[in-house]
């Protein structure tokens, strides 16, 4: 029998709100130490806990998005442990009744679909960050996270290899940045992934699980899973026993190392929070967010392989970002006749040159409105194909449309059958024999001479005609 | 003057013939002259004081009064102030000065009150006989060898030895009523939900609720009127409070046709008969003033003091974890590492009472014992609610002691903190189930002050103080004083 991988994910996100959780701290990223701070999330005495709504709407969005339960009311609970960078002592978090119960996601795996049960969304805060290097011989703490609104989505343990969590995480992540959510920066740490694994033979049930802790790229993610997975193995084929424990990946040695064991484990002793009242929320309010749902990454890639007639390949890569797929719908707007002539250039050309200079649809220099008229050039014979590409690579560089460009650079397509039969007489005369051989039965020939042409025109012929010119000459 | 209560005061200043300044030099002077005989006071700042009361007769002068304009009122020492010290009367927090004011503070300041100094309590508002303080045990001003009750025992003092002629309290077990009891005096804590908590140091969030202690019920009723109020900083205060006119509610002259609930729960075995005399007499009286007495019960009393020292310090528990040595507070000499500074650090700063409660509300959340204890007490939390539910089907209010003994003996129940926990009996439950509750002067036990208690439904304090009001008129025990303390000017 052979070893199967079974994969929980717990994913803490951040949830993008402008101030804090339970206090009108700004959350913005990367200001002094300490300066986005106040008594309520230093947990200074007698200060109080007041819910930000919006960390509240955006949890119960994502969990309408993943299709999952949204309890009318939900309880705030402490999570109780002594840390510097946690000012109270404890971590307001959702215990026993957390905002969002049962959801899924459907992901991608090489034998089709695969349904991903989501267990709980809970919101809570994050701590601060403790810093004990390159400082003095005291740790400092910068309490700018503390109190910032975090959710920590659960998923059940349905995953059985690593590259289904990562596609997992992979989709999750994606839905969470088309519902704006959270900018699930994963080198922000904002979208974290704590990982419980275990393996078994199949059909056996659960074995034991470890907890695999910081993993902050999908790479690592894919190599901590496979190292966990093939260390418990080995441990149980050598007839051990996987000791339950927390663990930590160390990404720079490519393994990972025992945290905690069970023995060691927190009682977080986690209790009802008595400074927050329940939240209650109406069947209404959760209406008027689910209409307020944007379309998801799924749906538009439905919608993209249907409306547009796209490969399920090409749908995919145009709906990765929200920014990405509304280029492409700017982009057929202004060029409607093409699709998917739109679909290859944004994906093939545009996209190509901008991974080349390290950026991002976002910041392409060339405007979809430019790139369709770029477009329009070749659909109406002005330029081949083959020039459109040095257009492209001119306008990536100077900002100018295409018209300017083919106009300075004199790259306007000849599509003059005059001049077009000139240049075939010149290359039929210089080449005799060639043309000897093709008259003597070798078709293949005729290639060479529609690429004689063209480069006898610098590309700029229309290569229709060329050709349709060419068979009159070869007869 | 030093007797008078809030609403002479204010007369005296509308009319001209007292200023605010005169008002507060005359409570300094004797702060000065009894603080030391009592320790009801842990923090007086005159400068502060007299220029506060300054300010106010500056803007009498322009302006209409506000209503505690220029009225000295003293704060326990769990209330944060931006000015001074705020302590809780703990180690741990000695030198702590909080950079903002409680919500209550704010109010009392905007409505022109000049806020006199911090009062003793017992540490972190743990205790009924105010002996828990780090800064020393306080005095009652009836018989200094006694305590005055607590937590806010200093407050109590205060007001009954007229050191000041109302203050602020906090009840999360009894801590205004008791020692509003021991020491002859009123005091009111509001429904939970109607007074902010914010800025105010929390010991159990679920139950602790802030308070008036005053001479008077009308007094009471003043300065409520001005604590009340919703927050939106604080999410356990409600929003749309029931409300009503608090002052009108303290013209009631009779009792005509109220139906006053006497629960055979708190009427017990063990009980000082004296205590009991006094109250039974009370009840007399309230039903000479038109009221029908009914004999009810509230089945599940006998388990509140045990379903409170479960509740009370969990919360507790995890409230004060904030006390870490790491941002403000005391901190240990010399740490070795971190465990060491958490633990040397709160070791030498919490008292013993405090460490007791932290370390039952550990155990009882921890894990395998969370349901035995923190759960089960939750329900019974739940039964106690339901209790005065059904009892007030039948009556408007309930009348009980506040206290099953008057004022002990400083000392004499420290060893056995079972049998101190027992000081809060009558206390408790009101706290449990979040109700409003109010002491009042009503005789004398051993020649100390003995309290009756007022329960009413929640958001009804109009209903306790038309009762507390009634009563007062009819009787003179909130006129009698302590004698030791009649002092310079004594004119009551």
């Amino acid at each position: 029998m052979s070893w199967e991988v079974v994969i929980g994910l717990e994913v803490h996100c951040q949830i993008n709100t402008k101030t804090k959780a339970f206090c009108g701290c700004s959350t913005e990223f990367g200001a002094e130490p300490n300066a986005q701070t106040c008594p309520v999330c230093l947990g200074m005495p007698g200060q109080l806990p007041v819910l930000n709504d919006e960390a509240a709407r955006k949890t119960i969005l994502t969990g309408l998005a993943i299709n999952a339960n949204i309890n009318l009311e939900s309880k705030f609970d402490r999570k109780n442990y002594f840390y510097p960078d946690l000012p109270k002592g404890y971590q307001i978090s959702q215990f026993a009744v957390p905002i969002v119960e049962g959801g899924y996601i459907d992901i991608p795996t090489p034998n089709g679909e695969k349904r991903i049960g989501i267990t709980r969304i809970h919101m809570e805060e994050d701590a601060g960050k403790s810093m004990h290097e390159g400082l003095d011989a005291v740790s400092h703490i910068d309490l700018n996270r503390s109190g910032i609104p975090l959710m920590e989505i659960v998923s059940e343990p349905d995953m059985r290899s690593a590259d289904e969590a990562v596609a997992y995480l992979k989709q999750l992540h994606q839905i969470i940045k088309f519902l704006g959510v959270s900018d699930a920066d994963m080198e922000k740490g904002q979208f974290r992934c704590d990982a419980n694994i275990s393996v078994r033979r199949k059909g056996e049930p659960f074995g034991t699980r470890t907890e695999m802790k910081n993993m902050n790229s999908f790479r690592f993610i894919k190599q901590a899973i496979e190292f966990e997975a093939l260390r418990q193995i080995e441990i149980l084929e050598d007839g051990g026993e996987v000791k339950q424990e927390s663990r930590l990946w160390d990404s720079v040695k490519n393994e990972s190392r025992s945290m905690r064991s069970k023995e060691e484990a927190h009682d977080y002793r986690y209790f009802p929070e008595p400074d927050l009242p329940p939240l209650r929320i109406t069947q209404e309010e959760v209406d008027a967010i689910r209409a307020g749902m944007p379309e998801l990454p799924n749906q538009m890639r439905k919608r993209f392989e249907t409306e547009f007639g796209l490969s399920a390949y090409d749908a995919d890569v145009l709906t990765q970002t929200q920014s990405l797929a509304q280029w492409y719908e700017a982009l057929v707007a202004a060029h409607p006749a093409n699709p998917k002539q739109c679909a290859n250039w944004l994906a093939n050309e545009l996209l190509g040159r901008l991974k080349e200079q390290g950026k991002d649809i976002t910041e392409s220099p060339v405007s979809a409105k430019a790139l369709a008229s770029l477009l329009d050039k070749i659909a109406d014979n002005t330029i081949s194909g083959k020039i459109a590409k040095d257009v492209l690579d001119a306008m990536m560089e100077s900002g100018k449309d295409a018209d300017t460009i083919i106009e300075e650079k004199g790259l306007k397509q000849v599509s003059d059958t005059g001049v077009i039969d000139a240049m075939i007489q010149e290359v039929l005369d210089a080449n005799p024999e060639q043309v000897e051989a093709y008259k003597g039965g070798q078709e293949r020939l005729f290639g060479f001479f529609v690429g004689q042409v063209m480069k006898a025109s610098k590309g700029k012929a229309n290569p229709a005609l060329v050709n349709q010119r060419l068979k009159k000459y070869l007869g | 003057m030093p007797f008078s209560t809030l609403t002479d005061i204010q007369a005296k200043l509308s009319a001209g013939e007292t200023t605010a300044v005169q008002v507060a030099q005359t409570y300094l002077d004797r702060i000065a002259q009894y603080n030391d005989d009592l320790n009801a006071f842990v923090h007086i700042d005159p400068e502060h004081v007299l220029a506060q009361a300054e300010a106010s007769d500056a803007y009498r002068a322009k302006h209409d009064a506000r209503p505690l304009e220029g009225l000295p009122i003293a704060v326990k020492d769990i209330f944060c102030t931006q000015h001074g010290p705020t302590q809780c009367c703990s180690n741990i927090l000695k030198g702590f000065e909080a950079p903002y004011d409680a919500h209550v503070i704010t109010r009392l300041r905007e409505a022109g009150a000049v806020l006199v100094g911090k009062t003793n309590m017992d540490e972190f508002a743990m205790g009924s006989s105010n002996e828990t303080s780090a800064f020393g045990g306080c005095k009652n001003p009836w018989n200094t060898d006694c305590i005055p009750g607590g937590s806010s025992g200093g407050s109590a003092a205060a007001v009954a030895a007229a050191l000041t002629p109302a203050a602020l309290g906090t009840d999360t077990g009894g801590s205004i009523r008791q020692p509003a009891s021991l020491t002859g005096i009123v005091g009111l804590k509001p429904t939970y939900g109607r007074v902010s908590r914010r800025g105010i140091i929390a010991f159990a969030s679920s139950l602790d609720q802030a308070g008036p202690m005053t001479r008077t019920v009308k007094d009471a009723a003043l300065l409520t009127s001005i604590m009340a109020g919703h927050d939106a900083g604080d999410a356990t205060s409600v929003a749309d409070a029931p409300s009503f006119d608090w002052l009108k509610a303290c013209e009631a002259k009779d009792m005509k046709g109220l139906r006053i609930g006497k629960p055979k729960e708190y009427f017990i075995d063990g009980m000082n008969e004296e205590v009991r005399a006094q109250v039974e007499a009370a009840l007399q009286k309230c039903q000479e003033l038109g009221a029908e007495i009914v004999d009810i019960s509230l089945p599940h009393t006998e388990y509140a003091v045990a379903a409170y020292y479960v509740i009370a310090p969990s919360e507790a528990s995890t409230n004060l974890s904030r006390y870490d040595a790491v941002r403000f507070g005391h901190r240990c000499d010399n740490p070795e590492d971190l465990e060491d500074m958490y633990a040397r650090s709160r070791d030498e700063g919490f008292g013993s009472e405090v460490k007791r409660r932290i370390l039952t509300g550990t155990f009882a959340l921890s894990s395998g014992y969370y349901d035995a204890y923190y759960l089960k007490a939750q329900q019974v939390r739940t039964l106690i609610s339901q209790d005065f539910k059904a009892a007030f089907e039948q009556v408007d209010i309930i009348a009980t002691p506040t206290s099953p003994v008057p004022a002990f003996k400083s000392g004499e129940k420290t060893d056995d903190p079972l049998t101190m926990y027992l000081s809060d009996i009558f206390t408790i439950a009101v706290n449990l189930a979040g109700l409003p509750g109010l002491s009042q002067p009503c005789g004398f036990a051993q020649d100390l002050p003995v309290g009756l208690q007022w329960i009413a439904p929640a958001w009804q304090e109009d209903k306790i103080l038309a009762a507390a009001s009634a009563y007062e008129r009819a009787t003179d025990w909130h006129t009698k004083t302590a004698s030791a303390f009649a002092g310079k000017g004594g004119e009551s």
